[in-house]
């Protein structure tokens, strides 16, 4: 059984803060697609297509008839830890300061024998389940985690150093104003999380569920405009080292194309909430939390991004708001690479459109402002970095993958 | 099944002149310094003169970015056999096969077999880190152990199947340091008592300190050629009575329990028209108790899972009821790399023509050479065997 | 004879004309006018950095800025409402520039709003401060005293359910004071120059209405009008020429002869 995870005391100010180090995170392109499992919380190996024998590590040819056709499927991640051991010593600075670490054999049902990590309640000769987590070098590794449920699982110290538990962390929510940001202060408030920062921008301006906001006990109110450099800037000053996960709520939504609308100050909006405050919260936030990457039980950990799927593939009617959710994509994949040296992960959540005002229109399938934001808590408590919530989401995700062309087109009818 | 045709033996070729370069445990030189003061001390003792080396073969992990034919140049060398020979702890067995079958094709005339490492402070964890694909892609993330983690795996199955306990591998080190003991370049001289074994820190359970070898500088080296060229040379030299090989014997195999051998054991022993009881001495590839122990199985000497008996029933010191590892073996001298591939093998050619560095093996006339090594991912991928004989 | 301006530049270099700013600082966190959200908004008044002494511009500090025509303290032009887009001259580049220097008539109702968000002007109140201060002057601006300025900004902006609850002027009195009084321009303390409510009176944002339609001009979010006197303060608002301007953010300043507030 896992040891519950103590609520850390307050940090000693005078001790210097342990630096970030990290596993080797180099892989061969065919180990990537592990990776790609990974970042998706999915258990995938190649499969070869033309013998069926399901393949680790991952090549480049079927060990068994040569085939190059091995291709990444779900495969069952069942299996028997057959062997372990416990690493005591080791060359890699990240590994030697966390010592002693276990690792075992398991020989999955489904063929191949793999090395994976351990979780402290996988016991050998017993049944495990293994998953694909990315650790702290953004590379996937494979974990063997008991095959049922065990007490205080999430707590596991290795386990936990793949994730991003919100448990007993500080988190921001940067704008309150809304049903998502007021639904994920609530999901972080039931998640553990030690204090949920909320940011409201013009606080003269009343918004309906201030008065709901006031009721959660962790929650503390703060002032933040993404749209003002200077007020991010004050908030990280006063704050930034103790906010472990920031998540971006801050939204802009407004239908309507591009040849269709007159003028460009509805754009000019979009880009200055959207892009410019994602970019405004990570100049600011972003050195503090990659800083803080491995500093104790309340480490830095995440920054996520809420991001329409049509950042994907546009969709016209949205079209202006596709386009600028897409800026939003791409700034955020800068910023996966630049606080991966921190571990901290940068989470991308992709909806298709929300039960909210300015989707008013749409017809169902809708995402309520609940779903994703429990969506948000599940993906960082399972240390996933690439996240569809919702039924037009995934179903985007689908058809991008078959055919983007035919997405293109059936976006716009 | 492969088919069994008649392998053609190793008349007319021979193993000669066993050189070993002193082990440093750090060294600020390069792999290619190493080497070279095992080609010259070749050359020195043979009275031979560089160019008269027209085959070489090397083994090396820290001579990058050369690789063989980079050091042609290097040593000015101009053979018409090359060979880069990268197999780890099965490398001298691969180099004496490859060597031998050239010299007896009439392809070279004088081989020279080198192997060596330098050791830099930094030079494990960077071999560590980019020593295979695999390694990298399914190793060494999982707490950058390296063959420790791996072999621990290994010796973990093994004890759990086959009931081994810690005092069984005991054993084995404890008669290597007692072999080494009168070896002056060993790393590990002083004798090493049960307690110290079972008291020694943990590097990765159920491995200790006293399992794991101490990786270090150093080269050795040998020449193969006919019989007649090293009479010429006035050198005492060894026969090749048969060898074997095998790369990825058993992928199958869950955890590695068997090397690479079992399927060819037979073949090693008729064709040397000896039984495993009829040898002197047996050298192992020693870089962990439990893989002397699955060696000592997989060449015929006992049957899978009787190594710890075997070794309790048995002394393995040169004096001893079943001599093993004369010269310490790697747990005791240290690994200087991929030197540590050759050194039972130089060693046992040092015992066969009586000119031990430390102790004797009374009347050494026949011996076993095991090779292993090449951990990939979760096992090691290579082995051979050679069974030697004193020219008589 | 042409008259001594070096004597009123040493004036007021020497204090004997008082120069007070009506001006609110330009920042971040003074609010806006907020529309319903589906018309096109306002830019709030943000400010970037260039550099600051350092690798991005060693020797010098500078920022950039981006605000809208009416952010902040700001003028309000005739062609800025639609009842005064076709007059000549309407635009912030094309005013005649002698009408940016004019005297105000202050008048005080700040008691009345302190305890009345809904404080409505009427020609009633505006014929009682007659009798005390004369009657308004011709080319006068008409400043609106509410001393809103000295609130919180939440209570500033006013902003409940049903929009802002701040004071402003009937329909009837911008009517009245362009046709019977001839200002110059209507300004105040608040966000816009009509009452928070204004949507709902007949017609909708009577003041902008009126005072554009007739060429005459607005003056929004002031400050400091407690420090001038009833009568005789003279206003300097000059806009930014802005090509086609509706509006700009400007600095509002009023000479006060010493003694006379």
């Amino acid at each position: 059984m896992s040891q519950p995870l103590v609520r850390p005391k307050r940090k000693n100010p005078l001790k210097r803060t342990r630096l970030p180090l990290g596993p080797q995170g180099v892989r061969s392109r065919a180990a990537h697609g592990l990776t790609a499992a990974a970042a998706e919380g999915r258990f995938a190996l190649q499969v070869c297509l033309d013998c069926q024998t399901v393949i680790y590590p991952p090549r480049d040819a079927c060990p068994s008839c040569l085939s190059a056709r091995v291709l990444f499927r779900d495969v069952d991640p069942g299996g028997t830890l057959i062997a372990e051991t416990t690493v005591r010593t080791s060359t890699e600075p990240y590994f030697r300061e966390r010592a002693p670490w276990r690792i075992g054999t398991v020989q999955l049902d489904a063929g191949p024998v793999i090395v994976a990590h351990l979780h402290g309640d996988a016991a050998e000769g017993k049944r495990v389940r293994l998953e694909l987590k990315l650790d702290k070098s953004g590379s996937a590794v494979a974990m063997a985690l008991p095959a049922k449920e065990t007490e205080h699982m999430a707590d596991d110290p290795h386990l936990r150093e793949m994730t991003c538990d919100p448990k007993f962390r500080r988190i921001l929510i940067t704008d309150g104003r809304t049903a998502v940001g007021q639904a994920m202060a609530k999901a972080f408030a039931d998640a553990g999380a030690a204090i949920v920062f909320v940011g409201v921008a013009d606080a003269w301006k009343p918004f309906p569920g201030l008065e709901s906001l006031r009721k959660i006990e962790c929650l503390e109110i703060v002032p933040l405009d993404v749209t003002d450099t200077e007020s991010i800037a004050e908030q990280a000053e006063q704050n930034g080292s103790r906010i472990d996960i920031v998540v971006n709520t801050a939204e802009h939504v407004r239908p309507g194309g591009i040849l269709n609308r007159r003028g460009l100050t509805i754009a000019r909006e979009e880009i200055d909430v959207r892009y410019l405050g994602q970019l405004r919260l990570a100049q600011a936030f972003g050195p503090i939390l990659r800083f803080r990457g491995a500093d104790g039980v309340n480490s830095a950990a995440a920054f996520v991004n809420l991001l329409s799927v049509h950042a994907l593939m546009n969709w016209p009617s949205y079209g202006s708001y596709s386009a600028t959710e897409a800026a939003c994509l791409s700034a955020a994949q800068c910023m996966r690479a630049e606080l991966r040296p921190g571990g901290v992960k940068v989470v991308n959540v992709f909806f298709g459109p929300l039960d909210t005002e300015w989707f008013q229109t749409v017809p169902p399938p809708k995402v309520m402002p609940a779903a994703l934001a429990n969506a948000v808590v599940r993906a960082l408590q399972q240390g996933v970095e690439d996240v569809f919530v919702g039924d037009v989401a995934e179903d985007v995700r689908q058809r991008l993958a078959v055919n983007p062309k035919a997405l293109e087109r059936e976006m716009a009818t | 099944m492969i088919s069994a045709t008649t392998r053609k033996s190793y008349e007319g070729v021979v193993a000669c002149l066993p050189v070993t370069i002193p082990y440093r445990r750090y060294s600020t030189n390069s792999a290619q310094w190493w080497l070279g003061r095992a080609l010259h001390e070749l050359v020195k003792r043979s009275g031979l003169r560089p160019k008269d080396i027209d085959g070489f073969a090397v083994s090396s992990f820290t001579v990058a970015p050369d690789t063989a034919v980079g050091l042609t140049q290097h040593f000015g060398l101009s053979p018409r056999w090359l060979d880069h020979i990268p197999f780890g702890g099965a490398s001298g067995i691969v180099a004496l096969r490859r060597a031998a079958r050239a010299v007896q094709a009439g392809d070279a005339d004088i081989v020279a077999c080198v192997a060596g490492d330098t050791n830099h402070v930094d030079s494990f964890r960077k071999t560590l880190a980019t020593f295979s694909r695999f390694a990298q892609d399914a190793m060494y993330p999982y707490g950058a152990g390296g063959a420790n983690a791996s072999f621990a795996l290994i010796t973990k199955n093994y004890m759990n199947r086959y009931g081994a306990k810690r005092e069984d591998f005991a054993r084995i080190c404890i008669a290597q340091r007692e072999n080494a003991v009168s070896i002056p370049h060993a790393m590990m001289k002083k004798r090493l008592t049960l307690d110290e074994y079972m008291s020694a820190r943990p590097i990765a359970d159920p491995i200790h300190l006293f399992d794991c070898v101490m990786p270090c500088a150093g080269a050795e080296a040998f020449i193969v050629c006919r019989e007649d060229t090293a009479k010429s040379l006035n050198v005492p030299s060894v026969r090749i009575l048969s060898t074997i090989e095998r790369h990825n014997a058993y992928p199958g195999d869950p955890i590695q329990e068997r090397l690479g051998t079992e399927d060819d054991v037979g073949q090693l022993w008729s064709m040397a028209g000896l039984k495993p009881q009829d040898v002197d001495f047996v050298q192992t590839y020693d870089d962990y108790p439990v893989v002397v122990m699955m060696q000592l199985e997989d060449l015929g000497f006992c049957s899978k899972g009787e190594a710890p008996e075997f070794v309790r029933s048995h002394t393995l010191t040169n004096d001893g009821t079943f001599p093993h590892n004369t010269s310490g073996g790697q747990l005791s001298v240290g690994q200087a790399g991929a030197a540590g591939g050759f050194l039972g093998l130089v060693d046992a050619l040092r015992q066969l023509t009586a000119q031990p560095l430390g102790s004797k093996v009374p009347d050494a006339s026949a011996c076993l050479v095991s090779g292993f090594g090449m951990i990939n991912y979760d096992r090691g991928l290579s082995s051979g065997a050679a069974v030697l004989a004193r020219l008589a | 004879m042409p008259l001594d301006l070096l004597s009123f530049a040493r004036a007021i270099a020497i204090g004997d004309i008082r120069v007070i700013d009506l001006t609110q600082t330009l920042s971040q966190e003074f609010p806006t006018i907020v529309l319903p959200p589906e018309l096109g908004q306002c830019a709030p008044f943000r400010i970037e950095e260039i550099s600051r002494y350092d690798e991005r511009g060693p020797a010098w500090y500078w920022n950039n800025i981006s605000l809208g025509e009416h952010t902040g303290t700001h003028f309000d032009a005739p062609i800025h409402w639609i009842s005064g887009k076709d007059l000549p001259n309407n635009a912030v580049d094309t005013i005649e520039v002698a009408k940016f220097i004019a005297p105000a008539a202050v008048i005080d109702c700040s008691k009345e709003c302190a305890e009345n968000a809904d404080f409505a002007l009427t020609i009633a109140f505006i014929e009682r401060w007659e009798a005390r201060h004369g009657e308004i002057e011709p080319g006068s601006w008409v400043l609106l005293r509410t001393d809103w300025s000295k609130r919180s900004y939440t209570d500033y902006a006013g902003l409940r359910d049903d929009g802002a609850h701040t004071p402003g002027p009937e329909p009837a009195v911008a009517k009245w004071l362009v046709e019977q009084r001839d200002v110059h321009g209507f300004g105040t303390e608040t966000i816009g120059t009509d009452f928070g409510q204004g949507q709902h009176f007949n017609p909708p944002y009577p003041a902008h209405f009126y005072m554009h339609g007739k060429g005459r001009f607005g003056l929004q979010c002031l400050t400091n009008l407690d420090l001038l006197p009833p009568k005789g303060a003279v206003i300097i608002a000059a806009p930014l020429k802005i090509k086609q301007g509706s509006g700009s953010p400007l600095r509002v300043l009023a000479l006060v002869a010493k003694g006379a507030a």
